[in-house]
């Protein structure tokens, strides 16, 4: 009984003088793991157009039913995105997401990726709901080529196969 | 007695509830940051600093219990529909009240008034070491009344458990302490600590102190003896239906009794305020300074030395509670009953024969008790623990072929 009492004891007193597991929060944040899945973002390409094609394959993977896209035609002269259409809405609700990155493996673009921004809160549920201006990356965040099947607008291609960039 | 001793007198009991509550609020904070250091955490560091150069922070924390006691009067004040109103409202008193009066009658430290009193003992009775006892135990009432006026069932059992536990440890504590009295042969606080000498009486009480330590804590229900307020069975005890203020007293009540049986174990067992070479010092400024400087001095010395052996044990009930896990209800009266009652029957006969054998304040005569309630100690701690019941069911191999 004593043995295991003072053995309690040094344990405890052991850990009195070990640096906290703990942080500092708002000050201090944690370091994530590369492939950490957090809030979502819509990427665009090298040039400054938009990645997605507004093909909903996201939504129909989503298995919470948190993503809604409703696309649009481009219009011609001045595309959002290259290809035929883009998404005229893109809307997540943080509160039914449930980060599980299908959104991510189903998107035939790159569009959708999670990244590593974990600090989702608001004060009521209508903020839940990320817009496309919230989840769209700057301008000269934009990354890779466009894909040439992308390029030719009169082919019309459809369903769109994963396109690996 | 003048209407002026009755004024400094109300002063004074403003001062040493002022004190005791303060000493609360701090204990508060040092447990928490201290548990949070055991557990590998922070612990509350942002409420008050000092702001020192390079952006660094000292005494992080130190408004917390400010933040908290406003946060606890600003909480809403419910009255439960079927609780016994007056009785509701009346038993966070019970409970606070001795918690506080405890401390007249503990010797704080020696700083005599020049006219045969010492304004660090507010109550220098014949009887103070019955009067310990008795306030300390009176103080289950509160909890008792508390558990029973809410008119919810987990408040009753808590209440029940409450005063089940404390009836059974007094016993140890009891004998514990009369221990003590018959070492020291007197029942006066003060004579205890002034006859202590260099030698405290933990080396020859050795065993009575242990006794006293696992006592006094089932006594004040903390962890690992909080079966009171055992979340997982009873919500929060006999508490669960104070909020607010009333809450907050039941809280404060019980950590003011804790650093009280904390503040009676130094008294009774290690020296009260007195140190070794205190005499001499004091003795060297008179003769330099005067009286009054030289009893000042004394004063703050021995209230300084009292406080540090207090916050010692304090830091040693935190420990315990960040270590140890709640005991079982058949274990804690296992061990009141069976092991700590018969211990302080032992530790009292011991004394008394030792008491006998060997003239009074005997070195020897103490060593060796040292050396048997070490003895003891580890003994019983080895041999002492619950049965487990006998398993009724036999087991059988299972038969080839079947």
């Amino acid at each position: 009984m004593l043995g295991a009492f003072f053995k309690g004891l040094g344990t405890t007193f052991k850990y009195l003088f070990k640096k906290p597991v703990t942080v500092q929060y708002p000050e201090e944040k944690r370091q994530v793991h590369e492939r950490f899945r957090g809030r979502h973002q819509l990427n665009r390409f090298e040039n400054g157009m938009e990645r997605c094609i507004g093909c909903s394959l996201c939504s129909a993977a989503c298995p919470s039913d948190a993503i809604l896209v409703i696309p649009a035609e481009n219009n011609p002269t001045a595309p959002n995105s290259p290809g035929e259409r883009f998404a005229a809405r893109y809307e997540i609700n943080m509160l039914r997401c449930i980060f599980c990155g299908y959104c991510e493996d189903a998107c035939p673009t790159n569009a959708i990726t999670l990244e590593h921004h974990y600090e989702l809160s608001f004060y009521d549920r209508k903020s839940a709901i990320y817009d496309k201006t919230m989840l769209l990356v700057p301008i000269d965040k934009g990354h890779g080529d466009i894909p040439p099947v992308l390029t030719q607008m009169n082919r019309r291609p459809s369903p769109p196969a994963q396109i690996d960039l | 007695m003048t209407w002026l001793d009755i004024l400094i007198l109300l002063v004074r009991c403003l001062v040493l509830a002022l004190a005791s509550a303060t000493l609360f609020a701090y204990f508060t904070l040092f447990e928490r940051r201290l548990l949070a250091k055991f557990q590998h955490r922070i612990g509350p560091n942002r409420a008050g600093y000092i702001p020192l150069p390079g952006g660094k922070k000292l005494f992080g924390g130190w408004l917390q219990p400010a933040a908290d006691a406003v946060k606890l009067f600003l909480k809403e004040d419910v009255v439960p529909a079927m609780a016994d109103k007056w009785v509701y409202i009346m038993a966070p008193g019970f409970a606070v009240v001795p918690a506080l009066i405890i401390w007249v009658a503990i010797p704080l430290g020696t700083w005599p008034d020049g006219m045969g009193g010492n304004w660090l003992h507010y109550a220098p009775i014949d009887v103070g070491v019955l009067y310990l006892l008795a306030v300390t135990s009176i103080g289950v009432y509160g909890i008792a009344i508390a558990g029973w006026a809410s008119n919810n069932k987990y408040s009753m059992i808590g209440g029940v458990r409450a005063s089940a536990q404390v009836i059974s440890y007094e016993l140890a504590l009891g004998f514990a302490i009369l221990a003590v009295v018959m070492q020291n042969s007197t029942f006066r606080t003060e004579e205890i600590v002034t006859s202590q000498g260099l030698i405290w009486n933990i080396i020859p009480q050795f065993l009575g102190f242990i006794i006293f330590l696992i006592a006094s804590t089932a006594e004040v229900v903390r962890s690992p003896f909080d079966l009171v307020e055992a979340e997982q069975e009873l919500v929060g005890g006999y508490n669960t239906e104070y909020g607010s203020m009333k809450f907050a007293l039941f809280f404060m009540s019980e950590y003011i009794k804790l650093i009280a049986m904390n503040a009676i174990a130094v008294t009774l067992f290690l020296g009260g305020g007195n140190f070794p070479g205190i005499d001499t010092l004091v003795a060297a400024i008179k003769t330099s300074n005067g009286d009054t400087i030289a009893y000042a001095v004394q004063g703050a010395l021995t209230l300084g030395a009292f406080l540090l052996k207090t916050t010692a044990l304090s830091f040693l009930s935190v420990w315990v509670r960040a270590s140890v896990p709640r005991v079982r209800y058949d274990q804690l009266m296992h061990l009141g009953w069976k092991v700590l009652l018969p211990l302080g029957l032992f530790n009292v006969v011991m004394t008394a024969v030792f008491g006998v054998l060997f003239p009074a304040d005997s070195l020897i005569a103490k060593i060796i008790m040292c050396v048997v309630g070490v003895i003891v100690v580890v003994i019983v701690s080895a041999t002492a623990t619950p049965k487990h019941a006998k398993r009724g069911v036999t087991l059988v191999n299972p038969s080839a072929g079947n």
